[in-house]
């Protein structure tokens, strides 16, 4: 066996998370959904528009998390589908005239289709083979958006401006604060559905994938199927973040979805601990803060800063968010002991 | 009690006689969110990081000019705050930092945001919050558009307006070119490229031969060069960025082929293009500019450049003289504290847009001898004007008149 086939096939890629500890308990899970709900009515719309967008990206990170937490598979062009995604909607909304809230749906089904289609070929291919082969993919989405013959629909490098829905039945809300609210709904939904995914036939069968693929196979697991099939939950649950991100945004353009992202959406999954559902929030959060302090401590360095922090990070707490919170629960345990 | 009557008679003929003389000054002084008695709070976007991040010396040199002004006890007695966020040229983060700036930050104007896709992001959020977008840091053509968007306004010479000039010139002078044309595959290269045929009219399509495009990511444009020489062409339009600007002029020299050479003002610097690109591959090569290039030995000695020096030796000493981007953030920032100034004590943003609007003539340190500051309530291009220029030597010589070239958002 060479060396490359040792690295590819024996040490496993992700390591193994019992599915029960991949989400929160009961009483902590409506702790911080109060926290989510009440926050918005007490703070600037700012605020509120970077809590939409932490919600945006926490369910990027959480599609990731399916992929590579759940069957193993590795993702480097999550922003692509994030990128159609986001595209979708924005199109339907500018030039079909079509509600926003209906374009979502079309957009986590498009972004279905083109990562199960895209999961095919993948199959082939896993551990490092597959994430370039996905880098792939994500170099080439901007250049594909800015091509002449899209040019019509996507407005080219010029990108398109999305209209920001305003509250409906004349409710009291400013848009924002609607928009938070619609997003909150939306990831709520998500989050549950796959927390059930996870802990269904098809969850036990990604699982098994990702702890030994031939053991999977053995056992029955029709393997080409639930590989392709976590890319395409995944890429549609992306697709609907890209959606939901253009309307908080409003635009769209090719430079918005660059290698970049996917980068960020993978660090976000790291930080937040992989195969940790709930960590797909806090992963969220440190690529949208962290970055925001890393320029405040220093504007020339703020990309040596964010490094230095990122490095903190993987160094003292390797799993993430996750780890943070089982060393928390000890504690607690150990306080209710006392 | 006479003596406290009188007392207070003579205080509150006092207090009238204050209530008096002030209440006119009461009256003229008026501000919107961001500006006060003490303090006006300018924002500002720039990518400090990724890959446009070379632009981010322009926020540094304006921080500098700001320093400079509150140094010199600022503007009307109020000093700049002048507040600048890295949004890395990614629209969603722009996005991000606008509404800091203007919900969080509460400042009275955004100024100078860098970049096509990020002003685009944010103009319509501007526009509807009603906050001035004053002066983007983009050649595009769109930003000239008063009645759709009031908020923003461009700066600088569009690029439109300057390849339209280039086809003019070729129409004139050499009305059977066969014309080759390399671009930029993205905004300011395709906005040239627009402007450039809407320049040749109807003989568009028999004049250019080629066009090429390239990809910023590409390492080397020489097979470009190549494949367009090929071509049999004899005037080349060169719509590149310095990097490849340089390339392209030595790549030309090497394999011999010696079109009338036109190149874009982006990358027209002495210093980091022909320099480079070896002055004897880039005799002829015809150009056109608005502003100094401080590479450029003929303005040693003009008074604009000498203030310039003086204020990099005193606020930014570490800058590089030879980035035509310090000159250009000196300019508009001189444009900036021009406005400031004109609104006097009423610091609203509709005064700031109605001053914005209402420039006429200015003349501002290095700006070329001639070009000026023009804008009104249905121009909101303030810059317009620029002038043919062909290397010679070691240096540009200017030739021609002064030429306008508007076109509307």
């Amino acid at each position: 066996m060479s060396a490359v086939e040792d690295v590819v096939t024996e040490s496993p890629a992700v390591e193994a998370v019992p599915k029960r500890a991949m989400t929160l308990g009961y009483g902590t899970s409506l702790v911080v959904l109060a926290a989510l709900i009440i926050i918005p009515l007490l703070v600037k719309n700012f605020i509120i528009f970077q809590m939409t967008m932490l919600l945006i990206y926490g369910l990027a990170v959480l599609a990731l998390n399916i992929l590579t937490g759940g069957s193993g598979q590795f993702s480097l062009g999550q922003s692509a589908f994030y990128a159609v995604g986001a595209y979708t909607s924005a199109i339907l909304m500018e030039h079909a005239g079509m509600n926003y809230a209906l374009t979502l749906p079309i957009a986590g089904i498009i972004c279905f289709a083109f990562g199960f289609l895209f999961g095919q070929p993948a199959l082939r291919l896993s551990g490092v083979y597959l994430a370039l082969a996905t880098f792939a993919l994500a170099t080439a989405m901007p250049q594909l958006l800015k091509l002449g013959y899209f040019e019509y629909w996507t407005g080219g490098v010029q990108g398109l401006v999305v209209t920001k829905p305003d509250a409906p039945f004349g409710l009291p809300m400013g848009q924002d604060m609607w928009l938070y609210y619609f997003t909150l709904v939306v990831t709520i939904a998500i989050y549950i559905a796959s927390v059930n995914l996870l802990r269904s036939r098809s969850g036990r069968a990604f699982m098994a994938i990702r702890d030994n693929e031939i053991a999977a196979s053995a056992m029955g697991v029709d393997v080409a199927l639930y590989k392709t099939l976590a890319f395409g939950v995944s890429a549609g649950i992306t697709g609907v973040a890209g959606g939901l991100g253009a309307i908080a945004v409003q635009f769209v353009a090719p430079d918005g979805y660059t290698i970049t992202l996917a980068i960020s959406l993978f660090l976000g999954m790291v930080v937040g601990g992989v195969g940790w559902l709930p960590g797909s929030i806090v992963g969220s959060a440190f690529i949208i803060f962290v970055p925001n302090i890393a320029e405040g401590i220093s504007k020339g360095l703020s990309g040596a800063v964010f490094g230095v922090l990122l490095f903190l990070v993987i160094f003292l707490v390797p799993h993430g968010a996750r780890q943070v919170a089982i060393i928390a629960q000890q504690l607690v345990a150990k306080l209710k002991k006392n | 009690m006479p003596a406290i009557r009188l007392g207070l008679a003579a205080v509150s003929a006092a207090v009238v006689l204050l209530a008096v003389t002030a209440s006119p000054s009461f009256a003229q002084k008026k501000y919107d969110t961001g500006a006060s008695d003490s303090e006006i709070k300018i924002g500002n976007i720039m990518p400090y990081s990724g890959p446009a991040s070379a632009y981010g010396v322009i926020g540094k040199t304006e921080d500098a000019y700001f320093r400079m002004i509150n140094a010199e006890g600022g503007i009307n007695g109020r000093k700049i705050n002048f507040i600048s966020y890295d949004d890395a040229y990614t629209p969603p983060k722009t996005v991000e930092q606008a509404r800091k700036l203007v919900e969080s930050d509460e400042v009275l104007l955004i100024f100078n945001s860098l970049g096509t896709p990020p002003n685009s992001a944010i103009q319509k959020y501007m526009n509807q919050k009603k906050v001035p977008q004053l002066f983007v840091a983009t050649g595009a053509t769109k930003w000239n558009d008063p009645k759709e968007f009031p908020w923003t306004m461009g700066w600088q010479p569009n690029y439109q307006s300057e390849s339209i000039i280039y086809a003019k010139y070729i129409l004139k002078n050499k009305p059977d070119a066969k014309i080759a044309v390399l671009y930029q595959n993205d905004d300011y290269g395709k906005d040239y490229l627009k402007g450039f045929k809407d320049g040749l009219g109807k003989k568009a399509d028999s004049m250019i031969v080629a066009e090429d495009a390239y990809e910023v990511t590409e390492p080397t444009i020489d097979s470009h060069i190549v494949r367009l020489k090929a071509t049999g062409a004899d005037v080349f339009f060169n719509i590149t960025t310095p990097k490849f600007a340089a390339q392209a002029i030595k790549k030309n020299a090497e394999l011999n082929w010696h079109p009338l050479h036109f190149l874009n003002n982006v990358s027209s610097s002495i210093g980091s293009v022909m320099k480079p690109a070896g002055f004897d591959n880039a005799q002829g090569i015809i150009s056109s500019q608005y502003l100094m290039d401080p590479t450029d030995p003929q303005w040693k000695k003009d008074k604009g450049m000498i203030a310039w020096n003086q204020f990099l030796d005193k606020y930014y000493p570490e800058a590089n003289r030879a980035d035509a981007s310090v000159m250009y953030a000196y300019i508009v920032s001189q444009g900036l504290a021009h406005v400031l100034k004109a609104c006097g004590d009423n610091l609203t943003r509709d005064n700031v847009m109605k001053q914005a609007a209402d420039l006429r003539d200015l003349e501002l340190n290095g700006l070329l001898p001639g070009v000026k500051v023009n804008t009104s309530a249905t121009d909101f291009a303030p810059l317009s004007q620029l002038q043919l220029m062909r290397f010679k030597g070691e240096t540009w010589e200017r030739f021609g008149d002064i030429l306008s070239g508007d076109v509307g958002g």
